[in-house]
């Protein structure tokens, strides 16, 4: 199942896409422009990990807003779901294709790692842990990604649920947390990305965090599973 | 491989698509499913996958409820949906092999089913192409193909000759012959001579309602059992001959055809056969009987009568 989403993404453009579009944004703002490395003179990445953490969250719902949503209009579905794999199966197959994408498009940025590490003296633990911190945020929302795609058969609707949902969890939360004091502040600052984030890039690995990224993808996929299941359940 | 279908009801909030049908399928059979659009037969079949879950009733493939086993099943049955829907960027050879290892062929045997599957199905030629690129005849047997490509005891096929020219149409009616030889199969379709080409027995649907079920044969005898016999008599005036056709006993109606000077289509009456009584007829009145060509009651009419209301 995997395998065959894989497939499809390199045969079709859109992987190719992505990840040229991916790698210029990430290359232009690291290298080239706004606070980027040479303006910065640090040796760290920190321009890079601020720039993905934009161009991932817009690029994933465009990844993932095909899985399901097309499956659905071409009636594909429906064979899928009378073949002897489960619900389950057919929606890891997909999030698993679309996360080992990324994967590959993070890894894809090794050679920044080494221009930095030659340029000065580079803290390997920041920098592998900005990594993981953009691998578990893209799990993240590539989840809700997939869950979007589960409810409709039109692309570009579920492009937009994914992306409407993740602007909560990517910016609003954090701005309402950060403006509201006390417990409530706190709670919903927790529900923003941008505290996980800085809290896993800053080299801490902490418990919460991980719960919270846990949760989402758990949650995006159960809810993808239960939108496959609908059909089975009987007024 | 049986199916049995006990008491199958589906209802969408208020609306009955099939009410309380029963039916069974034995081993072999090829059953053909025909109806108008919307009587249930679609439905029915996605019950039967698996697709769709009953509100009442069950069905049961080898022994499999659909309700209990709904695995099980989907290893027995292979479907080829209304519309056949295909992953259009995929290569043919990749899209079988992929459906092979969804239906659980073990690794070792893809590439034997995926080449014998491209044999059956006459698709050697395309097996590089991508699907989007193929004509709908060679589509719908990339899709057959996969629905066989796990060597299915029971094959589910709705409206597999949908689109299709009629050459084509006689390619894969021969193909679902053979398959049905071995296999069980359920095949749905509002064409009616494909039935007969290709069914061992006619299940009628309307309104979600079994209202025949039969080979075509005791169909035909169950329907209205009345003789029709088209006849050109000349030498004579239309009306008179019309008139005289009528008062004979053993016929029923005469209707006048229409773009055909002096020809008639007789109904005979119930039981009679006015044959006889025709040619007498004209013999009497001196009139030429150059045409008598007796028709039976198509399965056109039979399937209007029955769904018409």
């Amino acid at each position: 199942m995997q395998k065959k989403e894989l497939r499809m993404f390199f045969d079709s453009l859109v992987a190719y896409i992505l990840l040229i579009a991916f790698l210029g944004f990430s290359g232009f703002f690291t290298w080239f422009y706004g606070s980027d490395v040479f303006l910065t003179k640090q040796a760290n990445l920190d321009s890079f990990f601020k720039t993905a953490y934009w161009t991932l969250f817009f690029f994933i719902p465009a990844l993932t807003m095909r899985s399901l949503a097309e499956e659905n209009k071409t009636g594909t579905i429906e064979l899928l779901l009378t073949k002897p794999v489960t619900n389950w199966q057919v929606i890891w197959g997909k999030f698993s294709a679309c996360l080992l994408l990324i994967l590959i498009a993070l890894l894809l940025t090794a050679p920044y790692c080494f221009t930095i590490a030659y340029l000065g003296k580079v803290d390997v633990g920041v920098i592998f842990c900005g990594y993981l911190g953009l691998l578990l945020m893209s799990a993240a929302y590539i989840s809700i990604g997939i869950f979007a795609s589960s409810i409709t058969d039109n692309q570009v609707v579920a492009f937009l649920i994914a992306l409407f949902t993740g602007i909560f969890f990517h910016y609003i939360f954090g701005l309402l947390g950060s403006g509201l004091n006390g417990t409530p502040g706190e709670l919903i600052n927790y529900l923003g990305m941008q505290a996980h984030i800085d809290g896993i890039s800053r080299g801490l690995i902490d418990s919460r965090d991980i719960i919270y990224f846990g949760s989402i993808i758990f949650l995006g996929l159960i809810l993808a599973e239960v939108s496959l299941a609908k059909r089975n359940i009987s007024e | 491989m049986e199916v049995v279908i006990k008491n199958l009801t589906k209802k969408y909030n208020g609306f009955t698509a099939v009410d309380g049908i029963s039916f069974r399928i034995n081993q072999g059979e090829v059953l053909g499913f025909l109806g108008p659009n919307g009587a249930g037969k679609s439905t029915t079949m996605k019950m039967i996958t698996t697709y769709i879950a009953p509100t009442g009733g069950d069905v049961e493939v080898g022994g499999y409820s659909v309700r209990t086993h709904p695995e099980e099943v989907k290893k027995l049955i292979g479907y080829l949906p209304e519309n056949n829907p295909l992953y259009l960027d995929m290569p043919v050879m990749d899209y079988l092999a992929f459906s092979a290892r969804l239906q659980g062929v073990s690794a070792a045997n893809v590439d034997k089913r995926v080449r014998e599957m491209l044999k059956a199905c006459g698709l050697g030629g395309e097996k590089h192409k991508l699907i989007g690129e193929l004509s709908k005849g060679y589509r719908q047997r990339v899709g057959l193909a996969q629905a066989m490509i796990h060597d299915p005891q029971v094959l589910i096929l709705d409206e597999p000759t949908s689109g299709l020219d009629p050459n084509q149409i006689i390619e894969i009616r021969k193909l679902i012959k053979d398959i049905g030889k071995q296999k069980t199969v359920i095949l749905s379709t509002h064409i009616l001579p494909e039935v007969e080409a290709t069914c061992d027995r006619i299940l009628i649907i309307n309104k979600g309602h079994i209202v025949a079920d039969g080979t075509p044969e005791t169909l035909r005898k169950q329907a209205k059992g009345r003789e029709l016999i088209r006849v050109k008599i000349e030498d004579g005036k239309e009306d008179e001959i019309a008139l005289a056709l009528r008062s004979l006993p053993s016929v029923m109606g005469v209707e006048a055809i229409s773009g055909r000077e002096n020809a008639f289509e007789i109904q005979a009456d119930k039981f009679a056969t006015p044959k006889r009584d025709i040619f007498k007829l004209c013999v009497d009145k001196g009139w030429a009987l150059t045409e008598m060509v007796p028709f039976e009651t198509s399965l056109e009419d039979i399937f209007h009568d029955l769904t018409i209301n």
